[in-house]
């Protein structure tokens, strides 16, 4: 997966923990340790960015592009060479929590350290006893940062972490702030600690720090990030139209758990957070993290709920295909999506009321018109699905006509979109994931 | 070179294979499945609008065999020549990861309970005497009652859609009251009814018949299996046969199983994987293994296993165990040896109503299961006795959606004009006014129509062909021409303006060249008797205990009904009693 979070930026780079010498554990039972560990890589989402299909778990490679040259995800095997077999339990926590390598030098904020300084000892801890003892070693480098020098010079880094990044000692304290019960205290420090669901989901600033790194800093958190790979991450909170408003806490968990739900399905880059990371989590902290993110109040607190409006479904099962777009529709979109907009989840997603659609940015429904999307199998929903490319057989006018039908049809309302505008989105169109070769295979 | 073992061979990547990888890796069994074709996936191929592409499916053949590398030889009678079947027409295997089962209709039926004991029935109901001479008719060995947990199982997997009769004992619907009790509902309602199904069933109820919902592995509503995969639901596009399914609304190994078998890591299937033969230790009582060729590397490979499962197409099952020397072969002179013995079909012909110009059939909407059916004339419901011929049709409207290219092709029918204004009249008052109804009948085994190696010809890989040598008999042409008559008052009383029926002709040969059904049968089957069937009731080959044969290849008569759902039954009967009793103790499950 390339999460390209840093398509706009000049000198960001992906984490590399480069290796020294040998440490030592201390002498224990490791089992538990390493069982928890690997929960924690889970629930920290380590592997949608350290795994590369083909080059071995956690070997790193996963390729960042940016206008400056490619960056690389490090090795974070336990090779001593080419991994992080070198590390000490101090220097790994030190890496993870505060974004500086073993040589000092400070990571790329690719890597999530400011939301990681949130991760308590006990799982850092198992983190490292996990990744020293549980996975195996890869002698194999990640390819070399292609970034020329001099903008390969990392101190600017250094600065942006002072400037940017939390201490773990304040990070900590803001995990123990007092919240209202339990079970949201954990699924709080799931989602702002390990989960870094803040680092996509969260706005960020001009030097591209995330604006709020818990929800205890306002309601930017979390109230929806800039576009990733061509898609726009929405609010997490309970914003109405474009947040999770509506959603119920069965919702959450069944999304987190197998990327699709009544209310719609996972596409881009979620997938990925969810495939490598939530799926494998527990109920118990599913549900956590449901109940905490339903605690979130609207950052637009101003904005009308979403209603469903039956007359464009009215119109199209009586053969009016009269609207701007839907005649489109009917040809390309129907079959799944149905005249109602409600489609067949969590088989086909809904239209109707869907929050990635109505939103001021259209970029995410263009683009999805235009490269497809595929959901993958999930352990505990093992059917993928894929939504066909249409960028070759649709025109520009015909997708701006459909996607302005679709944001307007079942009570949507938003703004209608140019075939300007989706002229200028082609070029952002993310790849299709078909011809990434990643490809479901039922 | 070392051979690598596995726990289990399975041989071929349709629906039985899958649902035997499937059942063996639940058992805790390391199972490698080898399919000589390609990977398929809905998402690539599949995925609309390129999967609904006629010319390159159903007319180009995108899912079918590769006539090129093998095929089979046809001839009608042992003094014929029998010669290459090398354009795919009267019957379309598949080949790739799926194999028919990915681009079959979806038709779903269990079995016509009589149909398990045809012989049996038939002796007790007309003597002995009522058998013509040279027709090998036989018991499967196993009853509807065995069954039954097996078929319940199929369509909760496959997501069939259908309405019950009775429900242990009661009356729980409008469903077919031929059918055998059920022990539970249909997983999803019945499909929806096209207009030409609905206008069937009631001048078929208006005649006095019993119409009814056929069962449908295509989904009626979205529907998630108890292996957690999930289905679409149906729209009617009509591209089933032929096709993979970008709804995923028709049930297949891809859509339904595989999902699910792919997350096991004690599952690996391999594809380009052609097996020559499965590799038999000294005294041929036991397999080692299987010998198949890597098509990618063009590499013979051997792989080892303790259990190795024949699950490929029918036919393919026939040849693997004639090339591997699985069995005794059948010998046509002597009625002796099984291998091959009891080739069989079907029947089907298809008549044709044109209604008046008001009443709109639109033929290219439809879905490849459903449809409105009569059992009336199928199987033993009704009395043979006075007509002299063995076995029965069903009949129905299952507008499975006619293609532009089919229908052009097929041109209008009738006593159109074939060029011209008048043709293309014709052909369009065809396509939007008529529809067509089929007798999808049975076929018997004959002494002389059965499977063996050629003579002649042999495949890409050096290995000679598998011969089949069939024909039309008396019996089936009389069967046909019986229901395909009980027809025609169904279609005066739908208010045709004309029609045509159609039926095979007395003394008709066997014609490669059109279209009938792919559902091939016979030549490994199942039986009581090691003398003249190739596997016992657990579908496990006599001769070789720990190699099961799993397919039609164990009808011993061809159905009237379509073959799939009888496959997965027996495939899930086999693999509970390799689960429950032949792991447990390997060997013979039946003392031969």
């Amino acid at each position: 997966m390339k999460y390209g979070l840093f398509t706009r930026a000049t000198f960001f780079g992906v984490a590399a923990l480069l290796a020294g010498s040998v440490s030592e554990l201390r002498a224990e039972d490791t089992s538990a340790l390493i069982a928890q560990g690997k929960y924690v890589a889970e629930a920290s989402d380590c592997s949608a960015c350290h795994t590369v299909r083909g080059r071995g778990e956690f070997a790193g490679g996963m390729e960042f592009k940016l206008p400056i040259g490619s960056i690389y995800s490090s090795n974070i095997t336990p090779d001593p060479t080419h991994g992080i077999g070198a590390y000490s339990e101090a220097e790994f926590s030190r890496a993870v929590r505060e974004g500086v390598r073993r040589d000092g030098a400070s990571l790329y904020p690719a890597m999530p350290f400011p939301s990681y300084a949130r991760m308590s000892d006990g799982d850092i801890h198992a983190l490292y006893v996990y990744f020293m003892k549980g996975v195996q070693p890869v002698a194999q480098a990640a390819p070399p940062n292609g970034i020329p020098w001099p903008l390969s010079i990392r101190l600017p880094m250094t600065i942006w972490r002072a400037v940017f990044s939390p201490s773990v000692v304040a990070a900590q304290k803001d995990v123990n702030r007092s919240l209202p019960d339990d079970g949201i205290g954990r699924g709080a420090y799931l989602v702002e600690g390990p989960g870094h669901c803040g680092a996509c989901h969260s706005p960020r600033g001009m030097a591209l720090q995330e604006k709020a790194l818990s929800n205890s800093s306002g309601s930017l958190f979390l109230s929806g990030g800039a576009a990733i790979d061509g898609f726009v991450p929405t609010s997490l909170r309970q914003d109405q139209r474009t947040g999770l408003a509506g959603w119920s806490e069965d919702d959450i968990v069944q999304f987190l758990a197998t990327g699709r739900n009544r209310r719609g399905e996972a596409f881009g880059g979620m997938t990925d957070a969810i495939f490598h990371g939530t799926q494998h989590l527990t109920d118990a902290d599913l549900h956590a993290m449901a109940r905490y993110l339903l605690s979130l109040q609207p950052h637009q607190p101003t904005l009308s709920a979403w209603h469903y409006d039956p007359s464009a479904a009215t119109a199209l099962q009586a053969g009016d295909a009269s609207a701007q777009g839907a005649k489109v529709y009917v040809d390309h979109c129907e079959a799944c999506h149905r005249s109602d907009g409600r489609g067949y989840a969590p088989a086909f997603p809904p239209l109707a009321g869907n929050p990635v659609l109505m939103s001021d940015d259209p970029a995410s429904l263009v683009h999805v018109v235009q490269s497809g999307a595929v959901l993958p199998g999930m352990t505990k929903a093992p059917s993928a699905f894929a939504m066909p490319a249409y960028s070759g057989i649709l025109s520009s006018q015909q997708i701006a006509d459909v996607v302005t039908f679709i944001r307007k049809a079942w009570g949507n309302n938003a703004a209608p979109v140019t075939a300007a505008t989706v002229e200028e989105l082609r070029k952002s169109a993310p790849e299709p994931t078909i011809q990434k070769g990643i490809i479901p295979l039922n | 070179m070392c051979a690598k073992k596995v726990d289990a061979i399975v041989i071929g990547a349709g629906w039985a294979g899958s649902i035997l990888a499937k059942e063996l890796t639940e058992a805790g069994l390391s199972v490698v499945m080898l399919e000589r074709g390609d990977e398929r996936a809905t998402a690539v191929e599949g995925d609309y609008p390129s999967s609904i592409d006629e010319l390159r499916g159903a007319i180009r053949h995108r899912l079918f065999q590769n006539l090129s590398q093998s095929t089979v030889t046809i001839r009608n009678t042992l003094d014929q020549e029998a010669l290459p079947y090398r354009r795919l027409a009267a019957f379309l295997p598949g080949e790739g990861v799926g194999g028919a089962g990915l681009h079959w209709s979806g038709v779903h039926f269990r079995v016509a309970p009589d149909d398990l004991a045809l012989r049996t029935n038939v002796v007790a109901r007309y003597g002995k005497n009522f058998i013509p001479e040279g027709m090998n008719l036989q018991d499967y060995g196993v009853t509807y009652e065995e069954l039954e947990p097996f078929f319940d199982k199929a369509e909760k997997v496959f997501g069939t859609s259908g309405e019950p009769y009775t429900i242990k004992g009661k009356i729980a619907g409008n469903g077919n009251r031929f059918a055998p009790d059920r022990s539970d509902v249909f997983p999803l309602p019945a499909m929806g009814e096209v207009y030409s199904a609905s206008l069937f069933r009631s001048a078929a109820a208006n005649v006095g018949y019993h119409p009814y919902a056929l069962p449908a592995a295509n989904a009626s509503a979205q529907y998630t299996n108890p292996y957690g995969v999930q289905m679409g639901p149906c729209n009617f596009c009509g591209y089933c046969s032929g096709y993979d399914c970008y709804m995923y609304s028709k049930a297949s190994p891809n859509v339904n199983i595989l999902p699910a078998l792919r997350q096991d890591p004690k599952f690996t299937l391999i594809t380009k994987a052609h097996v020559l033969k499965v590799n038999l230790d000294a005294d041929k009582k036991k397999a080692t293994g299987v010998s198949y060729l890597d098509l990618r590397t063009k590499k013979q490979v051997e792989l080892d296993a303790d259990l190795v499962i024949i699950s490929a197409f029918q036919f393919h099952n026939v040849h693997l165990m004639l090339l591997s020397g699985i069995g005794q072969p059948y010998d046509p002179q002597q009625n002796t040896g099984t291998v091959g013995r009891n080739f069989v079909y079907q029947t089907i012909t298809t008549s044709r109503a044109w209604l008046s110009p008001k009443q709109y059939t639109n033929l290219f909407v439809g879905a490849g299961g459903a449809g409105v059916a009569i059992d009336d004339f199928n199987s033993m419901n009704f009395d043979h006795g006075p007509l002299g011929f063995v076995g029965g049709s069903p009949v129905w409207v299952n507008q499975a959606g006619v293609k532009p290219i089919a229908a052009a092709t097929g041109g209008p029918g009738g006593k159109a004009p074939t060029w011209g204004e008048g043709y293309k009249e014709a052909m369009v008052d065809t396509y939007r006014h008529s529809l067509t109804i089929d007798a999808h009948g049975s076929n018997m085994a004959y002494r002389d129509v059965y499977l063996d190696l050629d003579p002649t010809y042999s495949n890409a890989y050096g290995q000679p062909l598998l011969r089949m040598t069939f024909n039309w008999k008396d019996n089936d042409i009389r069967m046909n021409q019986y229901v395909v008559g009980k027809i025609e008052p169904i279609i005066k009383a739908m208010g045709a303006t004309k029609y045509s029926l159609g039926m095979l002709k007395d003394g008709e040969v066997f014609d490669t060249r059109r279209y009938q059904t792919t559902h091939l049968g016979g030549g490994a089957i199942m039986g009581t008797d090691p003398k003249t069937s190739c596997v016992n009731r657990y579908l496990q080959s006599w001769d070789v205990s720990n190699v099961f044969v799993i397919g039609a290849s164990a009808f011993p008569q061809g159905m009237g009904y379509n073959p799939t759902g009888m496959v997965a039954a027996l495939a899930y009967w086999a693999a509970y009693h390799i689960r429950t009793t032949y792991l447990k103790n390997p060997g013979p499950m039946v003392q031969a």
